[in-house]
């Protein structure tokens, strides 16, 4: 690979050109006679000049320095880094989707609308929830949207008081982020030696004060949190209510619904259980589902079915209102509905399966090597902890640089905050054995060298497109664009 | 496991079962308590073949009108662009679109150098000093930016220009229901229809609201009425009242247009949507984010900055982190997390095409096209003035007849008609918001015109 360090304004040439346009067929407007003084731009932008063929190449060669699922195995923990499969691109470039604009009157948009509705059974139905709105583009938005209707069930029944969200110190830091700023007080609770909610620490905090209860399930270290149907129990009966963070629903997709444990709201990420692509980041979509008494704080507009025909329903006096422009990221929803379509319900239950199984197969063959905290059936993911290894010197980011050179994507690292050296390991369902076990070969030779040559594993990666980076010289002199 | 997604076979199957030390796939779940586990399938549809399905979908998206086979002139803050087939060629690499967070720089530069130029690009277009990595939509990326002024000044109350696009302030009311913040909306002038600011906003009205306790002053430009707004003079307004000026401003606009920074705004947001992402049904849509300097590292969302690596060479990473959830938890400046990237990249890839000249002629063809579809509709006598201020690529008229009606048939004439401002603006009854983009030709303008003015003529009527 030829080396190229320049950035695309490094390439402009004065006056080269890579677009065509329609002709300008209409008379042309005096632009400062029209606009007048001081409206029109003065200088710039510094927008590159550059061909077409100099674009192509130019991101073509960034996307090589560039790791995808498709590059190999990404066994990022709590990510869910499935296969996207490629029908679901294709649905969603087809024109009668992509170039529908938002506003158009419903009846012109009756596909969209049939996909939205049937959408919202479906997850309903997965999630065990009476209704789901597809509205949140990520799963943070989705957590937001829930607090919101939380805030509004309890002020519509004026229970002022219930100021507090309870989240585990496992949890993902979106719950805690998203209940400050839905103006909650966030109330950290620790799990027990069983890697689960600690009971008499949830007993004690539980009063009229408590809004409700966040929770993962199966949590941040893949344990299915075996009480929980006693601590739905105890959160409703103090009269709060219980949010699902459904970012480990790939674990048991038609096994269990979070309604049947007694949540009352529940989101799910299209982009990490339902195989829509992360795209280097986004975009995602976080629908939620709801109980059937919280429906009417649904945003708005919830999408019905009329006779014959789909409407959007805008008349909902109890919503909390809109947390987006518009329905939601629908060109992601229309990829997880086709993956839902392609799936059947069989089929998504034999992914929650397999990704268990191959969980487990991962666990069972790393754990005379490395230490795991929680050692006992996993769900879709588990942790270990790099302590053994970090003793010499090894540290899990160690082991994460080294499985670069390898050519894998590492777990997530130093997630969730109450192990340490943490390596969270999801596989998922789409890898084949012969995947898992070159990777379990891997990590097991790192780990023998831990052993025998810990300071030969501390100047990775070698064969990446840059070393380490420094990260303290980034944050301490932000360089953030390009100045010309 | 049936599944072409799902490569492990039965007899695989039963040797990993075996390795795990358990006799059956059910065993795996036994820490489920036994009453929450389903004891029948999911009630959704049998599973389809990739054909069935590509032949279901193809039968959905035909229940569409789509703009591939009408005739666009509907905006209010998403536009029907034209995009370069390029666009789609660079998005649809797996290394970028099947990527996750670059949260490890040294297989991410491709990503993290992509959006290091979109920080630059965005940055350049509003005239600020940085830009984050990307919000989920102009919507949001107002709140957002809201938040930030609160904070910052420590002030509660907001005034917003009542021609903030609807959306927008819905959103903001939603997410600011409880926290204490105050949000007064600025009146438009309507004062007389031949006066020049007629559809702007009103200074007086800003002038009399304006104080210590104001935190921020927004505004849009365009404004929704597609009304160029004076970003300057509210932003000497809001710098004398000690408050931040947010400016939202459409991306394609500002190839002809000054900059909000250039202007005085603090902040400048809004939807980046028209740089080569499709309309896609309202999302997934762009949110930019872009602030001068002092506000930098309040900003909320990821940013990439340049640094160099152990040998020497630049590259990029995630930086600033500290301001974040995954960090800070309950402290972040924001919850945000997944983005929008890949429209980012969408973006920056459209804006590398485009370039500075093409940019600025999408730009001056909107004005031009937009004039001219404006001047012709009045011409015809079947659509009367309603503002007088110079626009942008869209514009309000009051036809001779209702927008609704006009719009439904138009409709079955293969034309996506305006927007009904009677909907959002009461005081707009029978008001219609065109907006033209550079994809329209004179003929297709020549026929829309025709076809308004006939249904007019024809008398239409509620």
């Amino acid at each position: 690979m030829i080396r190229d360090e320049r950035l695309i304004f490094e390439k402009s040439v004065p006056g080269r050109i890579g677009f065509t346009l329609p002709a300008n067929d209409v008379p042309e407007v005096d632009l400062t006679e029209t606009f007048g003084e001081g409206v029109l731009r003065s200088s710039g932008p510094e927008i590159p000049e550059v061909s077409e063929v100099d674009v192509i190449r130019h991101y073509t060669n960034l996307s090589r320095r560039n790791y995808g699922v498709d590059s190999g195995f990404y066994p990022l923990g709590s990510c869910t880094m499935k296969y996207n499969p490629k029908i679901n691109e294709d649905i969603a470039s087809i024109d009668g989707f992509s170039q529908m604009h938002p506003l158009q009157n419903p009846m012109s948009a009756q596909g969209c609308l049939e996909i939205f509705y049937r959408m919202d059974k479906y997850l309903a139905e997965i999630l065990g929830m009476e209704r789901v709105t597809l509205q949140p583009a990520a799963g943070a938005q989705g957590e937001m949207t829930g607090l919101m209707i939380i805030k509004a069930y309890h002020m519509s029944r004026y229970d002022e008081k219930r100021v507090k969200i309870i989240v585990p110190d496992s949890s993902h830091g979106t719950n805690p982020a998203s209940a400050a700023l839905a103006g909650f007080e966030v109330v950290q609770i620790p799990s027990d030696e069983k890697g689960c909610v600690d009971m008499t620490a949830l007993e004690e905090i539980l009063d009229d004060t408590v809004a409700g209860l966040m929770l993962t399930n199966p949590n941040t270290l893949g344990l299915f949190e075996e009480n929980i149907l006693k601590i739905s129990e105890m959160v409703h009966k103090c009269g709060g209510l219980l949010y699902y963070d459904g970012a480990n629903m790939n674990a048991i997709m038609g096994i269990a619904r979070p309604g049947d444990m007694g949540f009352d709201i529940a989101h799910v990420n299209l982009h990490k259980t339902f195989s829509t692509p992360h795209g280097g980041g986004g975009p995602g979509s976080g629908p939620i589902g709801v109980v059937k008494e919280l429906v009417p704080f649904l945003p708005v507009p919830v999408i019905e079915k009329q006779d014959d025909y789909y409407v959007l329903d805008y008349d909902r006096p109890l919503s909390i209102g809109k947390v987006k422009s518009f329905y939601g990221n629908f060109s992601v929803v229309l990829k997880a509905f086709s993956y839902i379509m392609m799936m059947g319900p069989q089929g998504l239950k034999s992914a929650s399966q397999a990704a268990v199984l191959n969980a487990n197969y991962i666990r069972k063959k790393l754990e005379d090597l490395y230490d795991i905290p929680y050692n006992r059936i996993c769900m879709h993911e588990f942790v270990l902890s790099a302590d053994r290894q970090a003793q010499k010197g090894v540290t899990a980011l160690d082991i994460a640089k080294n499985l670069l050179d390898e050519g894998y994507h590492p777990p997530t690292v130093y997630f969730p905050l109450i192990v340490h050296e943490t390596m969270m390991i999801e596989p998922t369902e789409t890898e084949s054995p012969e995947t898992l076990d070159a990777f379990v070969e891997t990590m097991r030779r790192i780990a023998q060298l831990a052993e025998t040559d810990p300071e030969g594993l501390k100047h990775a990666p070698k064969n990446t497109y840059v070393t380490r980076l420094d990260e303290v010289k980034a944050a301490r002199n932000p360089v953030l664009r390009w100045r010309p | 496991m049936k599944s072409s997604y799902i490569p492990m076979t039965g007899e695989q199957q039963d040797a990993m079962l075996a390795a795990v030390g358990v006799n059956s796939v059910e065993e795996l779940f036994s820490a489920i308590p036994e009453e929450l586990r389903l004891k029948e399938d999911l009630d959704i549809p049998a599973p389809l073949s990739e054909y069935e399905l590509k032949k279901h979908m193809m039968a959905l998206s035909q229940q569409n009108f789509d703009s591939s086979w009408n005739l666009c002139f509907l905006g209010a803050g998403i536009y029907d662009h034209f995009i370069p087939s390029a666009v789609k060629h660079i998005t649809s690499r797996q290394e970028f679109y099947t990527a996750y967070t670059p949260y490890q720089p040294e297989i991410s530069q491709g990503v993290l150098q992509s959006i290091f130029e979109y920080q630059t690009m965005i940055s350049e277009l509003s005239g600020m000093d940085a830009a984050n990595a990307s919000l989920y939509d102009g919507a949001t990326a107002l709140y957002e930016a809201v938040l930030l002024a609160v904070r910052h000044t420590d002030r509660k109350e907001v005034l917003i220009a009542r021609s903030v696009n609807p959306e927008y302030r819905k959103v903001l009311y939603s997410g600011l229901k409880y926290s204490g913040i105050i949000i007064k909306e600025i009146e438009f002038y309507t004062s007389t229809v031949e006066d020049k600011k007629s559809g702007t906003l009103d200074f007086d009205r800003l002038q009399s609201e304006i104080n210590e306790n104001t935190a921020a002053v927004v505004i849009q430009s365009p404004n929704f009425f597609g009304i160029i707004e004076d970003i300057k003079s509210a932003s000497q307004k809001a710098r004398e009242a000690g408050a931040l000026m947010i400016a939202v401003c459409d991306p394609i606009s500002l190839g002809v247009l000054e900059s909000p920074g250039a202007l005085g705004a603090d902040i400048a947001v809004g939807e980046a949507q028209p740089l080569g992402n499709p309309m896609n049904f309202g999302g997934p849509l762009l949110g930019y984010f872009a602030v001068k300097s002092p506000y930098i590292r309040r900003m909320p969302g990821r940013i990439a900055g340049q640094t160099t690596d152990s040998e020497g060479r630049r590259g990029f990473v995630l930086t600033l982190q500290a301001r974040e959830q995954h960090i800070r938890r309950e402290k972040a400046t924001s919850n945000i997390c997944t983005n929008q990237a890949l429209c980012a990249l969408t973006a920056t890839v459209y804006l590398s095409l485009m370039g500075r000249k093409g940019l600025k002629e999408v730009a001056r063809q909107c004005i031009d096209k937009s004039y001219y579809t404006y001047r012709a509709l009045l011409e015809s006598g079947q659509a009367d003035k309603v503002f007088n201020a110079p626009f942008f690529r869209e514009f309000v008229v009051k036809p001779k007849t209702d927008p609704e009606l006009l719009n439904d048939v138009l409709l079955a004439e293969g034309i996506i008609g305006g927007y009904d401002l009677s909907k959002e603006y009461p005081e707009l009854e029978g008001c219609w918001l065109v907006a033209v983009t550079e994809k329209r030709t004179k003929d297709e303008i020549d026929m829309f015109v025709r076809k308004v003015s006939s249904i007019c003529q024809g008398g239409l009527q509620k």
